[in-house]
C-alpha cells in the first residue's frame, strides 16, 4: 500500500540549533500515530517542517506519493492553541467555517450549505450550543474542540495535530479521542503530537519516538517498550520505573 | 453642504472616502498588531514627496505621490530587513525608520524652501495637511485610490479574517502569508500617500489607528469592526475637514485627529463592548446580586 506520508533524511534547525537530524519514517493509511518525545525533541518542528511552515535544510517529504503543494487539500493541520490570537473578534462557528474556505473558493462568500456543514462539525464535537460564543470566552478545552471541528470540516485524508490534549479537561480529551478514532475507522490517517506516555497504549495503534531523530517507530504493541522510552527520554522519567518495575 | 463651494464639496467627499479607506486598513493594522507601522510609513513618505518635487521642479501631485510611495515602501522594506537580519526588535526598527526618514524629509524641505519657489509651492502642507489646497485632479486621484483600497479590503474580507486570526492555518489552505503581507503593505502605503496632502504625514497615522481602536469598543465581530472603523474614519475625515474650513489657513490634519479622538473618548466611555461605563454598571449590578444572595442566605435566587 502506498504510504500516506514518507519522510527521508529530514534535517532542520531552529535559531541555529539543529533540532531535527536525519529524520525518516513512513506512515501507512488508516493508522493513528502518537509522536512522543521530551521537550525540545523537535516534535512541533517536525510537523511544521513537513508542512512547509518551517524551512528544512535537507531531506524529502512526500504525501500520497506527491509533493505537499499538490497534496495540500488532502491534509488537515491543527496547530497548538497558543499560535492564534484568541482576542480576535470572531465566534466559534466562524472559526469552523475557516476550514471550508478553500471549498468555498477564494474571494467568494459562504452559502447556507457551508454554514450547516460547520454546525454539524460543532455538533460532533459537542459544541453546537457555543456556535455564537466569542472564541475568547471559551475555555481551553472548548477552544481545542472548535479547532478540531475546523479540521473535521476540511474532510482531509491525513490529519496532523500538535498537542491537542495539552491542558484540556477530561471531557474534551474524551471527545477529541472519540473523534480521532472515528476518523481512523473511516480510513483516515491521524498523527498526534502527544505528551502523556500513560495514555499512549490506550489511544494510539502506532508510536513514533522522536528525540531530534527517530528513536523507534511502529505498532504500539511492538515498540512501546521500556528500552525505547529510556532511549528517547534518556532515562529521565520516574514514571517508567513505576510502570515497568 | 449648503454654503460650500463646488470644490469644497468635492474635497469633503474625498476626505470621507479617504477616512473610510484609512479606517478599514487601520483595522487590518490593528489586528496585525502593527499600529506603529502606519505611523512609521507615513513619516517615511515625506522625503519622497520632497524629492519628487525636486525632480520635476513644480508641485505635481502624481509625481510627488509616486515619490511618497517609493520612500514609504523603502521604509517598509528596511523595517523588515532590520527585523529579519539584526537583533533589533520590530518596534525599535520602526522607531529608527520613522525618525531617520522624517528627519531627512524635513532637512530636504528646509533646503528646497531656501531655493526659489519652494515656499510658494505649499510643500509645508504635506506635514500638517491642507485639504483646501487640493485641486480637482488631486481630489480625483485621492478618491480613486482610496476606493480601490476599500474594494480590495471588502472583496477579500474572508481572506483577511483568516490571515489575521490564524496565519499558520491560512498558509496550509494555500493562502500565502507573504502575498497577504505584501498586499497589506501596498494598501497601507497607498492610503498614506493619497492621504498626506489632506491630513499630513504627522497626523495620517491617527486616521489609521484611532478609528479601529474606537470600533473595538462597539462590536464583537470582525466584520462589524471593519464597517464601524470605516464609518468612524470617514466621519472624522468629514468633521475635521469641515471644521478646518471655518478659519483661513487652518490645517486639516489636527482637526481630523481631534474629531477622531473625540469619538474615541465617547467609545471608551459608552461603548457597549468594553466601555468604561458599561463595565462599571455590570460590576455594580453583579455586586448587588451578590449582596441579595448574601442577605437571603441562599444561592437559589442567584442561580435563577
Amino acid at each position: 500500500m502506498q504510504p500516506v506520508l514518507q519522510v527521508n533524511n529530514l534535517t532542520a534547525s531552529y535559531r541555529k540549533n539543529r533540532v531535527l537530524n536525519n529524520v525518516g519514517f513512513e506512515v501507512q493509511p488508516g493508522t493513528l500515530t502518537a509522536i512522543v518525545g521530551p521537550n525540545g525533541a523537535g516534535k512541533s518542528t517536525l510537523l511544521k517542517v513537513i508542512l512547509s511552515l518551517h524551512p528544512r535544510i535537507e531531506g524529502t517529504v512526500s504525501f500520497f506519493g506527491t509533493t505537499y503543494e499538490k497534496a495540500k487539500s488532502r491534509i488537515g493541520y491543527v496547530p497548538q492553541r497558543g499560535t492564534v490570537d484568541w482576542d480576535f473578534p470572531t465566534n466559534a462557528l466562524d472559526v469552523v467555517m475557516m476550514g471550508l474556505y478553500r471549498e468555498i473558493g477564494w474571494l467568494k462568500w459562504p452559502s447556507r450549505l457551508h454554514r450547516e456543514k460547520a454546525m454539524a462539525a460543532l455538533e460532533q464535537m459537542g459544541m453546537a450550543d457555543y456556535a455564537k460564543r466569542q472564541i475568547s470566552q471559551l475555555s481551553g478545552g472548548q477552544q481545542q474542540r472548535v479547532f478540531l471541528a475546523r479540521a473535521l470540516v476540511q474532510d482531509a485524508e491525513l490529519y496532523l495535530l500538535d498537542e491537542p490534549l495539552a491542558g484540556v479537561d477530561a471531557l474534551t480529551e474524551g471527545a477529541i479521542m472519540r473523534t480521532l478514532k472515528t476518523l481512523k475507522d473511516r480510513g483516515r490517517t491521524v498523527m498526534v503530537v502527544h505528551h502523556d506516555l500513560q495514555t499512549v497504549e490506550d489511544y494510539f495503534d502506532h508510536v513514533l519516538f522522536l528525540n531530534r531523530t527517530v528513536i523507534a517507530h511502529g505498532e504500539t504493541a511492538h515498540v512501546f517498550t521500556k528500552e525505547n522510552i529510556f532511549r528517547t527520554y534518556d532515562g529521565a522519567l520516574r514514571w517508567i520505573g513505576e510502570k515497568f518495575g | 453642504m449648503i454654503g460650500l463651494s463646488y470644490n469644497a464639496q468635492w474635497v469633503l467627499l474625498s476626505t470621507l472616502i479617504l477616512g473610510m479607506a484609512a479606517g478599514t486598513v487601520g483595522c487590518l493594522a490593528y489586528w496585525k498588531r502593527q499600529s506603529l507601522m502606519s505611523d512609521s510609513l507615513s513619516h517615511a513618505a515625506l522625503p519622497g514627496v520632497i524629492i519628487g518635487f525636486m525632480v520635476v521642479g513644480v508641485k505635481q501631485l502624481p509625481v510627488m505621490i509616486a515619490g511618497a510611495a517609493v520612500s514609504a515602501m523603502l521604509g517598509a522594506l528596511l523595517i523588515q530587513w532590520i527585523r529579519g537580519s539584526t537583533r533589533v526588535k520590530e518596534d525599535a526598527a520602526m522607531g529608527i525608520i520613522l525618525s531617520v526618514f522624517f528627519g531627512t524629509g524635513i532637512m530636504l524641505l528646509t533646503f528646497v524652501n531656501r531655493l526659489a519657489g519652494g515656499s510658494q509651492s505649499g510643500l509645508d502642507n504635506f506635514i500638517f495637511g491642507q485639504a483646501a489646497s487640493m485641486v480637482q485632479t488631486d481630489v480625483w486621484t485621492m478618491t480613486a485610490v482610496a476606493l480601490a483600497v476599500l474594494v480590495v479590503a471588502i472583496a477579500a474580507f474572508k481572506e483577511w479574517k483568516l490571515h489575521l486570526f490564524d496565519p499558520g492555518f491560512a498558509q496550509g489552505l494555500g493562502l500565502s502569508n507573504r502575498r497577504m503581507n505584501a498586499i497589506y503593505v501596498v494598501m497601507l502605503v497607498l492610503v498614506i500617500v493619497v492621504g498626506i496632502q489632506a491630513v499630513g504625514v504627522i497626523m495620517m497615522s491617527a486616521l489609521l489607528i484611532i478609528p479601529a481602536v474606537s470600533a473595538r469598543y462597539w462590536t464583537q465581530s470582525f466584520g462589524w469592526m471593519l464597517i464601524l472603523s470605516a464609518l468612524f474614519g470617514g466621519g472624522a475625515g468629514i468633521v475635521g475637514t469641515l471644521t478646518s474650513t471655518l478659519g483661513k489657513g487652518w490645517p486639516t490634519g489636527p482637526f481630523i485627529v481631534l474629531a477622531a479622538v473625540t469619538w474615541f473618548v465617547v467609545s471608551l466611555l459608552f461603548g457597549p463592548g468594553k466601555g468604561i461605563l458599561v463595565t462599571k454598571l455590570m460590576q455594580h449590578s453583579h455586586r448587588k446580586q451578590l449582596v441579595s444572595v448574601h442577605r437571603t442566605g441562599s444561592v437559589k435566587e442567584y442561580a435563577e
